[in-house]
């Protein structure tokens, strides 16, 4: 069956076996890789990506039910002008180890601050509490997220500017 | 301290690609022309196999092939093995199985993968999967390590009686049973380590492709030490000589332990790739990770500890039963031998130890080793010990432990190991002033008056890093050597590219060791590269794993660039016609000591290649030099963990209300990774503690499979971690750095455990301390409050 949404902005389409699901649309379809099968019965969130404005995972989701619909995955979202400031501050501070969790951590964070810019310690916990990280704590990662809630409430620029090659140190 | 050098936070070179979802993981990897690879596992713990019908699943859509246990052992390969050679006390060897990729005739444990299918889709191979059934006869099962050993349970290999592959012991029998028999006072304990299941958030995969053309292999593996998986796959099963093996471990999405071994699911997508003549992927399913990659810890434990009058130490006698589980993983039998009974002196004098192991096969999922691997166990051993001890003697934890802290190094354990250098009353200080300890019995008030039980609990840990000296690790029955090698390549532009035989899978290393070279030869950490995880680039390494790679693995890229600089200054001495021995080299610079003449680093690099100032008869032209390095000693990173906890009695439920960590680990070369490492290691080492219950019901199913019933800890559980160091430089490596990946996997589950007894007030209870387990003694002991 034919399946055509709206990823990162651009329309994209593709021929599938109609149980494919949008996550195995997106990495093997798009070849956009950036969203993890983890468990793939949506217990730990790699696969997360926004749809219609709200998290959701990827692996508990037909492609044929995203017919239609807006999503975003990790892939787009930096901008032209830069990073995004979730993924700017959790490279800046060292929020993530391996990195296979982080493209669904961010996404969730997204979600979250869009929802809610200013939101409490335990409102930033029960949103990841659907993403599991077995490398960092999470302590990093909750930090970077409240970090960022209160520059975007004070700055509103929407993108800080890219990790340029000057600019390596932190701390 | 330079920005990007030795010391500073710098920013992780390998966190753009991660937060732009550009990382490169073997799942991400695709081959033009790929075939998919699903397992048909066991269903039983124990089973004759006696027919497998896969006819029709042979004829199902997009199906290729159907391999069998047969199939296998009909193509000759050797069988995986365990690398290191324990002998029992009474000489002979230990009783390792043979262990083939896929078995002909029995199966041994819940998941072990029994038929291979192969399908042009991953789809098609899991539905043909589902169409092939396997006629078994059952058999007896056991589970339990303490029942392994019993004269009725059901035999696993042939080849070891009593399914007992070692009873293995270290230390001085006469002289520790002569220190309990002048003891004033003993300490007795059972415990129980709970068995661990490790779930990097990667489940493991491989791709594997063949080229008839050139013969030649190469494997994309979830990898911890792809160097390790070529020498394996090519000398002991023979898959293919190890130089037409290319054995690429790219990014890698954690491991802790699990991604060292060679199992056989990577074996059997070679073999298959070479039937096939296919490209072959498999990515396991979460569900088959918690059945098919080895498990951690899954100890019983007998310890008794003897005190003198004044509250001394005199001597430590330990029991262990280990489990192995169902066949002896790569390195299983060093686990709760040499990495576990090797640490029972912890952070203190005792003048006699004694420990006794048994290594047990049971009906399980292979066990090895898993983040401390063997460290957590002893330190559980010993911390409950003194914890249980001072409760018993009516004295302060805290001053127990310091009057029996090593106070004077090197000292020399009764077991085996050496320590260079600590100060465990530093870390134990500042620990207790970071937790406010002096306030604990204010806040128990306080949370008495709401209802609530509050306790605190100590972990002074040490752990033995820097895995190994090769002499030693030898000696005590390891195949390989433990050392690292390290190769850097100076362009003709300058740029620098660090080739490593450590494999960073969340560490950080492209970061930590650009840092050291950035520091040493003074250029931008931007113009430094990182290589690993490619045995086609990386000449040989050992991997990662035990806290290595920055002892071990950094100190063999120092010597390396130890080597470039003494060429370097052979250069800048022709360069600038004066003397090598004048030349004086310092913040990427080389000048002539006394003179105002300088050549720049970049300058240096240019001319080694150019080689216009030089005749190829006095010096060769190029820069660029290797180097193996072998550890003297092992490194022992110590400190000490402070966990305080409240607890629930309406809902049994424990709440970690403060946790405060202070570990030496040397010299830091990146505290916000350090930190990182720091906080991870804790939060597994709480989810052992109160979460983790790895349940097998008594014939052999694993009953807690997925992440509904195994409770990996969320980023709700725990408040903030209170984390500092305390330094005393390792003196047995250049940089002074003693590792820190394990720590906290280490100390946390006692300092939880002794946390929670003290709020309960009972020594009654067994890791993980779930909401339940909690409920129940308080039930316990209500009704016996009661009953009196």
């Amino acid at each position: 069956m034919n399946v055509t949404l709206t990823v990162n902005g651009e329309t994209r389409s593709a021929e599938v076996p109609p149980e494919t699901t949008l996550l195995v649309f997106l990495r093997e379809y798009l070849n956009l890789t950036g969203a993890k099968t983890g468990c793939d019965i949506g217990d730990c969130g790699a696969c997360t990506v926004i749809l219609d404005g709200k998290a959701v995972n990827a692996c508990l989701m037909l492609a044929a039910q995203a017919d239609g619909r807006d999503v975003i995955t990790i892939e787009g979202l930096a901008t032209r002008e830069g990073l995004h400031p979730l993924q700017k501050v959790f490279e800046e501070t060292g929020a993530l180890q391996c990195g296979f969790c982080g493209p669904g951590v961010i996404l969730s964070a997204k979600a979250l601050l869009d929802e809610n810019p200013a939101p409490s310690k335990q409102e930033i916990r029960n949103a990841l509490a659907g993403n599991l990280c077995r490398c960092t704590g999470y302590v990093k990662m909750i930090d970077g997220i409240q970090e960022v809630a209160e520059t975007m409430r004070s700055v509103p620029t929407p993108a800080l500017p890219a990790a340029s090659k000057g600019e390596q140190k932190h701390g | 301290m330079s920005a990007t050098g030795i010391g500073a936070s710098v920013r992780r070179k390998e966190d753009f690609r991660f937060v732009t979802g550009r990382g490169q993981y073997t799942a991400d990897i695709a081959r033009p022309g790929q075939a998919h690879l699903y397992f048909v596992r066991s269903t039983h713990a124990h089973a004759k196999i006696l027919r497998i019908h896969a006819g029709h699943a042979s004829r199902m859509p997009g199906v290729i092939a159907v391999l069998t246990g047969e199939d296998f052992a009909a193509g000759k390969l050797g069988s995986l093995v365990c690398g290191w050679l324990i002998h029992s006390k009474d000489g002979t060897p230990m009783k390792m199985a043979p262990h083939p990729a896929l078995p002909v005739d029995r199966v041994r444990h819940v998941g072990e993968p029994v038929v291979a299918v192969i399908a042009e889709r991953a789809d098609q191979a899991r539905d043909a999967a589902e169409a092939i059934s396997i006629d078994y006869e059952e058999l007896p099962s056991v589970v339990d390590p303490a029942k392994a050993q019993a004269p009725d349970a059901p035999q696993i290999h042939e080849v070891a009686p009593n399914n007992t592959i070692y009873q293995w012991q270290l230390g001085d029998p006469a002289a520790t049973e002569a220190a309990f028999a002048r003891a004033a006072s003993v300490t007795a304990i059972d415990l129980v380590n709970n068995r661990l299941i490790p779930n990097a958030m990667e489940t493991r995969a491989a791709v594997a492709e063949y080229e008839p053309g050139t013969e030649q292999f190469t494997l994309w593996n979830t990898s911890q030490n792809p160097h390790v998986a070529r020498l394996v796959l090519s000398a002991f099963v023979g898959i293919a000589p190890e130089h037409r093996l290319r054995v690429i471990a790219p990014d890698v999405g954690g491991g802790f332990g699990s991604k060292i071994f060679i199992y056989p699911e990577e074996l059997v997508a070679l073999w298959a790739a070479k039937t096939v003549r296919r490209p072959v992927k498999w990515t396991s399913e979460r569900s088959e990770a918690f059945v098919a990659d080895a498990h951690g810890r899954d100890h019983v434990t007998r310890a008794e500890l003897a005190f003198d009058a004044e509250g001394k130490i005199l001597g430590l006698k330990v029991k262990t039963i280990a489990n192995l589980g169902a066949f002896m993983s790569t390195f299983s039998s060093s686990v709760p031998t040499y990495l576990y009974a090797t640490l029972l002196s912890g952070q203190y004098d005792i003048p006699a130890i004694f420990c006794e192991v048994d290594a047990v096969y049971t009906n399980t999922v292979p066990v090895d080793a898993y983040r401390g691997a063997g460290r957590p166990e002893a330190t559980f051993v010993v911390e409950r010990l003194m914890e249980v001890s001072a409760r018993r003697l009516g004295v302060d934890p805290a001053e127990l432990r310091r009057k029996n802290f090593v106070k004077n190094f090197p000292h020399q354990t009764p077991v085996i190991m050496n320590y260079d250098a600590g100060d465990y009353a530093a870390s134990l200080d500042k620990a207790l002033a970071l937790a406010d300890y002096a306030g604990f019995p204010q806040r128990k008030r306080e949370a008495a008056g709401r209802g609530k039980l509050r306790g605190i609990g100590l972990s002074a840990y040490i752990e033995a890093c820097g895995i190994a000296p090769s002499q030693a690790v030898g000696s005590l029955g390891a195949g390989v050597g433990l050392w690292e090698s390290a190769e850097v390549r100076v362009n003709p532009t300058g740029t620098v590219e660090v080739l490593t035989g450590s494999h960073s899978h969340g560490q950080g290393h492209e970061t930590t060791f650009a840092q050291l070279v950035s520091h040493r030869l003074g250029i931008p950490i931007d113009n430094i590269a990182v290589v690993h995880g490619d045995t086609d680039k990386v000449q040989f390494g050992m991997g990662t794993y035990g806290s290595r790679s920055g002892a071990v693995g950094m100190s063999a890229i120092s010597k390396a660039l130890d080597k470039v600089e003494t060429k370097a200054k052979k250069v800048a001495a022709h360069l600038m016609e004066a003397s090598e021995a004048d030349i004086v080299f310092e913040d990427g610079k080389f000048t002539v000591a006394g003179t105002d003449k300088a050549v720049t680093f970049g300058e240096v690099a240019l001319n080694a290649y150019i080689a216009h100032k030089f005749s190829g008869a006095e010096l060769e032209p190029g820069l660029k030099e290797g180097a193996f390095y072998d550890p003297v000693n092992f490194t022992f990173p110590a400190g000490c963990h402070v966990c305080e906890v409240e607890i629930d009695p309406e809902t049994g439920r424990t709440d970690v209300v403060n946790f405060t960590a202070v570990d030496d680990f040397g010299n830091v070369i990146n505290p916000m990774i350090v930190e990182g490492q720091v906080h991870g290691g804790i939060v597994q080492g709480i989810g052992q503690a109160l979460m983790e219950a790895c349940v097998y019901d008594e014939s052999g199913q694993l009953v807690t499979g997925s992440y509904n019933d195994y409770r990996m800890p969320r980023a709700g559980d725990f408040p903030p971690l209170v984390v500092d160091t305390t330094v005393t430089p390792c003196p047995s490596n250049p940089l002074g750095i003693k590792g820190c990946g394990e720590a906290g996997a280490i100390a946390a589950p006692a300092a939880v455990m002794n946390a929670v007894t003290d709020a309960l007030g009972t020594e009654d209870i067994a890791m993980p301390a779930t909401p339940l387990a909690v409920w129940t003694v308080l039930q316990r002991q209500a009704h016996r409050e009661a009953a009196e």
